[in-house]
């Protein structure tokens, strides 16, 4: 029955967002300013979306002939997709009211990228993981360059979009090659029929175009060597673009890269394991030293996240559902640093010379603005991965199983990186605290933005508290055990 | 059990004065004020509350004690709390000394006193929480999380210098502690628990990776200790921090790394303990030697301090690795008594340093003519720190040589060249500063200390002399614990011979 008529049932989330994106979209065209309402009308939309994902889904359940897949795992990442798109959406608002050229195409598009990466996240073929990212990126591309007059973001979404469609071609030519030798496209017949091969002889080609789609993924998540265009994005976009870059694409492509190497290409961790390994010691290493010479904030956290995608990538490499859990406290635990920090960055704002990214200008931060020199710090400090605050955990719990499945080398590597990424972490907080004061910012008046810098910067905090970290550790939890089925 | 859970509030009492002052709005004079009084108000309050652990600790056993257990982070990660005789004094020491910093920086922090009162608060927290944590995670999470508020004091309120010893202080420490950090893993993955007395009573590492975890502990400990070569952290970090901030260093933190050795390497590693002993030894005599030899070329007072606390410290290495009952009950005597003497020479140096905001000893000298209190306390600790008999240092020195007497020879030597050696600088120190002529009109102009100077050196006077006359009071708190920390080890090493033998006499067959 399935085959003639699909269950809906599972996908209403992102049924709604694409028809709410296509309301969203008349009213804009029809309705003379109404970038207001438009806004806040796909923050609810979005919020309506995220309602609908929650409460549809019990148990993995799969629909369009097995290529839709929803699941906890699912979900839980979901969340976390649709809070960040969410947040950069109300950031975007503020942002856009402060600097002018407000147009109503810039949360259509937030919407439309946002269904993309929910399509990448219940992607359960190689069809619909296409399908999936094409969607996100092409909305991606367009945000990128949203500031069309700007030489600098032009140029970041060109980049964007050339080193986008190259890793799509690559990430189209290892589907088809695995197509060809493996002859299905959904992720568990693949899993069936490199299963039924039986250890070690999976077909060259498959081999190959494996790597090739991890390839493609790994352009998606930033990790080194498919880096190259974050710092250019994500300094030449606008800032709440780039907040959105920094976390939801993120979320939705590690959610894509697990399903794939967990569920179709399970048996052969050992061909993925070494290159998932290097790709997480390149991206650790590369991004700690990387950021140490930055003097602009947003390629320092271009850096940053570079760094951030190899940490978490280390719970993939375990290949087992502690390592998944640890995947998705870490990713949880990076939203918040992130979306606090961004906020804080949008917040560097002066009277004459409008938004200024040089981190120099934080100098002597504690004095005029201490709240907001407190909550970098916090985030600092916490992206440092120094306890108490977040960003420990979230390291914690993507080493533990690491280290026990015995990569000792792998867990040393990794926290040494962390040593070298605090230096640059700790330097915002010794430009902020130490040095003498530069000229003042324009105080942050809106509401919205303040309550989700404090709220972020106090979850960061109380993360050790139990009553605020067990329900990430427990929805992680029952998220890991249903995707990695152990 | 259940009880008032004494440890949590002692380790989050800190806590509330840090949100009492953060509660505190108006004018900025008025709220510098109040801030110095909820600092001084909490850190006495917790002082007072942790006196219940003085009056009924249970000197007759080696149990943990005041226990405290929840869930925490699950899988075997909880909030456990627990004091047994090694951790009980160092909290006393903690929230004694407190209170005393607090007073130090009374009036010479001018700027930005609230955020200076909320860093040390947060730090005396955190110092607590080290030594009262029965747990791996835990006490990785305490112990890493101090060095936050000690940056920003070294760096926010520190000397000419403060960035560079700040980042050194905090880059030393993170990459010592990490390796840890990757040894604890190993052994969450072996124990499937962090509970620390599980693992000491139940978890028996193989011998091979001992010696992996021992060095990563060690890495961790020798840096915060400091030993040679990896001190040369404090130097800079003593010099350029505000007096309040070296005498925390010198009086606490530099404890947690003898406490560590004392906590983890020697009950969880015995074997690799034994074995690498004689690195300790090296290291220590090394540290005593030649740091004395560096403190006598020092032309900065808090550096030759600095220098003497890395050989103080040697001693301290040097007992614990004794493995006797002397050589431990020794060194944690000389930590506890360093952490009086030192603290107060630290605060001795501020006296001056405040006066006439130099640290260089030439532009001093003949003190004793027109600051004759200052010459006399000063005289006192120059003279504890030396280890004269009726001192504190004494008592702890002699112990940690008749401990290790029994083991090496060849380190007592070296060791007792340190003695010797201390004397030299610490006398060479006072002479310069206090005797001579007074000839500098400066120097001429200062005044003889003030009653809140006169205040918190009194009890640091009291107890140095008290622990060095009578120190039964201190040692039976710490006795049983180490007696039995000794035989456990004995009896592993015991197992451990027996096995390597059995399995040498297979061989042979």
């Amino acid at each position: 029955m399935n085959d003639i008529f699909p269950n809906l049932a599972i996908a209403y989330g992102e049924i709604f967002l694409a028809v709410g994106a296509m309301v969203l979209l008349m009213i804009g065209v029809f309705k003379k300013n109404s970038v207001n309402l438009v806004s806040w009308l796909s923050v609810a939309f979005i919020a309506v979306a995220l309602f609908l994902t929650v409460v549809s889904v019990s148990g993995a359940a799969f629909t369009f002939n097995d290529m839709f897949v929803a699941d906890s795992f699912t979900n839980f990442m979901k969340i976390l997709v649709l809070v960040a798109a969410a947040l950069a959406v109300i950031m975007s608002r503020e942002f856009f009211k402060l600097e002018g050229d407000d147009r109503f195409e810039f949360p259509v598009l937030m919407v439309l990228a946002t269904l993309g990466m929910m399509v990448m996240v219940s992607a359960n073929d190689l069809m619909a993981l296409y399908m999936g990212i094409e969607l996100q990126s092409l909305a991606l591309y367009v945000l990128a360059a949203f500031k069309r007059d700007s030489e600098k973001s032009t140029e970041a979404g060109l980049k964007y979009f050339v080193l986008g469609a190259l890793s799509s071609g690559i990430l189209l030519y290892g589907c088809s090659l695995v197509y060809g030798f493996i002859g299905t496209t959904n992720f568990n017949a693949i899993a069936m029929a490199i299963g039924n091969l039986g250890d070690s002889s999976a077909p060259i080609g498959a081999i190959i175009g494996l790597v090739f789609v991890l390839s493609g993924l790994a352009f998606k998540v930033s990790a080194v060597p498919f880096h190259m265009w974050t710092p250019d994005v994500y300094e030449g976009s606008q800032t709440p673009v780039t907040a959105f870059f920094s976390v939801a694409p993120k979320v939705a492509a590690l959610a894509l890269l697990a399903r794939t190497l967990y569920v179709p290409f399970g048996d052969m961790s050992a061909s993925w394991g070494q290159v998932v390994i290097f790709m997480a010691i390149a991206s650790m290493v590369l991004g700690s030293f990387a950021a140490i010479m930055q003097t602009n904030i947003k390629r320092l956290m271009a850096y940053s996240s570079i760094g951030h995608v190899g940490f978490a990538l280390l719970g993939l490499i375990a290949g087992n559902a502690i390592g998944l859990r640890g995947v998705m406290i870490y990713m949880t635990i990076y939203l918040l640093m992130n979306v606090g920090m961004f906020v804080c960055i949008m917040s560097m704002r002066r009277k004459e010379e409008g938004m200024v990214e040089d981190i120099s200008e934080l100098s002597g931060l504690a004095q005029n603005h201490p709240a907001m020199a407190l909550a970098i710090s916090i985030f600092m400090f916490s992206l440092a991965g120094v306890p108490p605050l977040a960003g420990f955990f979230a390291k914690w719990y993507v080493i533990v199983p690491i280290v026990t499945e015995g990569y000792y080398t792998l867990a040393t590597i990794a926290v040494l990186s962390s040593v070298v990424g605090a230096y640059y972490y700790i330097r915002i907080v010794k430009i902020m605290y130490f040095d003498e004061p530069a000229e003042e910012f324009i105080a942050q008046k809106s509401v919205p933005m303040k309550l989700i810098a404090i709220a972020a910067a106090f979850l960061v905090v109380m993360f050790v508290v139990p009553q605020i970290s067990n329900p990430v550790l427990s929805g992680a939890e029952s998220a890991a055990h249903s995707l990695s089925q152990d | 059990m259940e009880h008032f859970p004494i440890l949590s509030a002692i380790t989050f009492l800190p806590l509330l004065g840090v949100l009492i002052i953060l509660s505190i709005k108006g004018e900025q004079e008025i709220v510098d004020r109040n801030a110095k009084n909820a600092a001084l108000l909490t850190t006495v309050a917790t002082f007072l509350f942790s006196m219940v652990l003085w009056f009924s600790f249970d000197q007759t056993t080696a149990e943990f004690q005041f226990e405290e257990n929840a869930q925490w982070l699950g899988g075997g990660i909880s909030y456990k709390m627990g004091v047994d005789g090694i951790s009980v004094l160092f909290v006393l020491l903690t929230t004694f000394i407190m209170p005393l910093c607090i007073l130090c920086g009374w009036d010479t922090i001018k700027v930005r006193v609230k955020e200076y009162m909320i860093a040390f608060l947060l730090l005396e927290t955190f110092m607590i929480g080290v030594f009262c944590s029965l747990d791996l995670v835990m006490f990785y999470v305490f112990f890493e999380a101090g060095l936050i508020p000690m940056f920003l004091i070294i760096g926010v309120w520190g000397g000419a210098n403060r960035v560079y010893a700040a980042y050194k202080l905090f880059l030393y420490t993170l990459l010592g502690s990490v390796l840890m950090l990757v040894a604890m893993l190993y052994m969450y993955d072996v124990a499937e628990s962090t509970d620390i007395p599980y693992i000491i009573q139940n978890v028996v590492f193989d011998s091979k990776a001992q010696i992996w975890l021992f060095l990563a502990f060690f890495a961790s400990f020798a840096v915060k200790m400091p030993m040679w070569p990896v001190h040369t952290w404090l130097p800079d970090a003593h010099v350029q921090a505000p007096t309040a901030g070296s005498v925390i260093l010198a009086g606490i933190l530099l404890k947690m790394g003898g406490y560590g050795f004392l906590r983890f390497s020697l009950p969880m590693f015995p074997v690799a303990s034994e074995q690498l002993a004689w690195l300790i030894y090296l290291l220590s005599c090394i540290a005593i030697v030649y740091t004395s030899l560096v403190a006598l070329r020092q032309t900065d007072m808090k550096k030759l301090i600095a220098y003497s606390s890395v050989a103080h410290m040697g001693f301290v290495t040097i007992g614990i690795f004794a493995f006797n009952v002397q050589g431990i009950e020794g060194s944690i005597i000389v930590m506890l008594a360093h952490g009086f003497v030192a603290s107060a020479l630290f605060l001795c140096v501020g006296v001056v340093y405040d006066r006439l905001h130099t640290r260089d000893i030439d532009r001093y000298g003949g003190l004793v003519h027109n600051m004759p209190k200052y010459a006399l306390v000063f005289m006192f600790f120059t003279m504890a720190s030396v280890g004269l008999p009726g001192t504190a240092n004494f008592v702890g020195e002699v112990l940690v040589l008749v401990g290790i007497f029994k083991v090496s020879t060849w380190t007592t030597f070296f060791a007792l060249t340190g003695v010797i050696l201390g004397a030299a600088y610490m006398l060479y120190l006072y002479r310069r500063v206090v005797f001579g002529e007074l000839t500098k009109d400066d120097v001429k102009a200062m005044l003889d200390m003030d009653k809140r100077e006169i205040l918190i050196f009194a009890p640091l006077v009291i107890l140095t002399l008290w622990m060095g006359i009578y120190p039964s009071t201190f040692m039976d708190f710490i006795h049983v614990s180490v007696d039995n920390l000794v035989t456990q080890h004995e009896a592993a090493m015991a197992t451990y011979h027996a096995a390597t033998e059995t399995l040498a006499n297979a061989a042979g067959h």
